[in-house]
């Protein structure tokens, strides 16, 4: 037997091992450093604007020290809920079908145009969207972001749900097919529940997808610096709210923007990871 | 054959894609007694029991041809669903397979359950009984809705599918290969049930095993390369078959 220990390894051959090794790790370390630079800065820079009136009071016009964003969170969640009722049924159906039924030639036309519309960039949609609501109704709307939104969210949940159908093993089919049950029941009844957790963690990560969407917005619900809570007006946006703050040249909106940032990237970590809570139970259960 | 039969089959042929897989199968399945079906690997066996209940075309790109007579049913005839052949003939797979996000009453019931079937006082009766008739239910009384159907044993989990498919109270129970899987002691369970089944089921068993053909199966049917080469009874087969083929088989000189 040879001696395999390291004293036997040459110089020149454990150098290439420390410099590969050390490569690969700074390489892993500089993915990971942006986000953190950004978390940090975004926490730096927002968290002095953190008070109870960001969360409660309408924006302050220019000059006015102050204010919130309580319409423009109100805003969002309400874009956000329609837009997930557009979004989720249309996408987890089209990813049934493309599971169970799409093993054929319509089946690949399908799912190469939920990959095609996956890639279609955001502005397009929100264009889109102006086109086939803003121009009908006559102004920007909430409905109209919605629109966006939801058309965004098809293919992410669409594709997830079907990956994750596909990962229930046929055996559990074929025991469902083989007691007489018609074949849409045992996908509703049976494949359905198997991948419950993964279909919920599709529709969780399109929904924090969308969470920060700007540019699907801003001819689509527009904003609004007052209340609004009918499906026909002009609705603020959170990102919308982050853009317009961002971008002006006052100090004080600036220090907002920030505030804002914060609040976002709270919110959908925050989804995240009650989700995942959520849905690791669900699979230990079942498991 | 000197009884009445249950399951007539005629010239029936069944095609993987291009490959076919059975050719010109004809046979009959006397009525309440077990029948076993033997053959090297590859010789059809699974194929012919899953073109009786018609499973075989859940495959992709499968084809069949011919005629199955189960009592006054047409299995393949014009107009006859294949959710309503199934309905009548239970099958029990190779490898357990519950439901995993069921409970074990749930998976006893779904066959019931998810056709509509909502009298929960009758639903418990037919689960005591599915789960008695599977020789299961001292094991699992008391934690028929506290444990998943997945948590129990190997034979255990082979037995809640027998149940399972019992609960419907179907003519035929169709058995492919259900002990290969599992240790002796689980085998000899579920060979003590299958005796006992035939009292009131016409079984059909694949089997890997001759010797438990022998013990289970009062008929056995030989299957080569997609071809019956004889159904007799099983005594018979293995003391004096008609074909020189079975004999080689029986004896171990291929296969």
């Amino acid at each position: 037997m040879p001696d395999l220990t390291t004293h036997d390894i040459s110089w020149s051959r454990r150098c290439k091992n420390y410099l590969a090794l050390g490569t690969i790790t700074a390489g892993a370390l500089v993915v990971t450093v942006p986000l953190f630079l950004i978390l940090g800065t975004v926490i730096y820079r927002g968290i002095g604007g953190l008070n109870l009136d960001f969360f409660t009071q309408l924006p302050k016009p220019v000059g006015e020290t102050g204010g919130g964003v309580a319409n423009a969170l109100a805003g969002s969640l309400m874009i956000l809920g329609l837009a997930s009722l557009i979004g989720v049924p249309l996408g987890v159906g089209t990813g049934i079908f493309l599971a169970e039924y799409g093993r054929n030639r319509y089946g690949n036309v399908v799912r190469f145009t939920a990959d095609v519309l996956n890639g279609v960039p955001s502005i397009v949609i929100g264009m889109t969207a102006y086109a086939i609501v803003v121009l009908k109704q006559g102004h920007f709307s909430l409905t109209a972001g919605s629109v966006a939104l939801g058309i965004m969210m098809i293919p992410i949940v669409s594709r997830t749900t079907e990956e994750v159908l596909l990962l229930v093993p046929h055996p559990i089919r074929e025991a469902a097919l083989g007691l007489g049950i018609a074949q849409w029941r045992t996908t509703l009844s049976v494949v359905l529940p198997s991948a419950k957790g993964g279909i919920i963690t599709g529709i969780l990560l399109a929904f924090a997808r969308i969470a920060g969407e700007t540019a699907p917005l801003l001819f689509t619900s527009l904003g609004n610096d007052y209340w609004n809570f009918r499906l026909d007006q002009p609705t603020a946006a959170l990102p919308v709210q982050i853009f317009k703050y961002a971008t002006s040249p006052y100090d004080d909106w600036h220090s907002k923007a920030w505030t804002g940032a914060l609040v976002l990237i709270t919110m959908i970590l925050l989804t995240t990871v009650a989700f995942r809570l959520v849905t690791s139970r669900g699979v230990r259960e079942s498991g | 054959m000197d009884e009445q039969s249950h399951i007539s089959v005629e010239n029936l042929n069944a095609w993987y894609g291009s490959t076919q897989a059975l050719y010109n199968i004809n046979l009959e399945i006397p009525p309440r007694h077990t029948t076993a079906i033997i053959g090297p690997s590859g010789c059809g066996k699974s194929t012919f029991v899953r073109c009786i209940n018609r499973m075989h075309e859940t495959l992709p790109n499968t084809r069949v041809a011919g005629k199955i007579q189960i009592a006054d049913l047409d299995v393949y005839g014009k107009g006859v669903s294949p959710v309503w052949v199934r309905r009548r003939v239970g099958m029990v797979f190779q490898k357990a397979n519950p439901f995993p996000t069921m409970s074990i009453y749930d998976n006893v019931a779904a066959g019931l359950k998810l056709n509509g079937f909502s009298n929960h006082g009758e639903l418990d009766k037919i689960v005591e009984r599915s789960l008695r008739q599977a020789a299961l239910w001292d094991e699992v009384k008391d934690s028929l809705k506290k444990k998943s159907g997945a948590s129990l044993s190997g034979g255990q989990q082979q037995r809640l599918c027998i149940a399972r498919a019992l609960a419907v109270e179907p003519d035929v129970l169709l058995m492919d290969e259900p002990a290969s899987a599992l240790d002796p002691i689980s085998t000899a369970k579920i060979e003590d049930l299958i005796f006992d089944l035939k009292q009131q089921y016409t079984v059909v068993i694949v089997t890997h095993n001759m010797q438990q053909a022998a013990r289970v199966a009062e008929y056995t049917a030989f299957f080569l390369m997609g071809n019956l080469v004889e159904l007799d009874k099983t005594e018979k087969m293995f003391t004096k078959p008609s074909d020189k083929r079975t004999e080689d088989y029986i004896t171990g000189r291929f296969g």
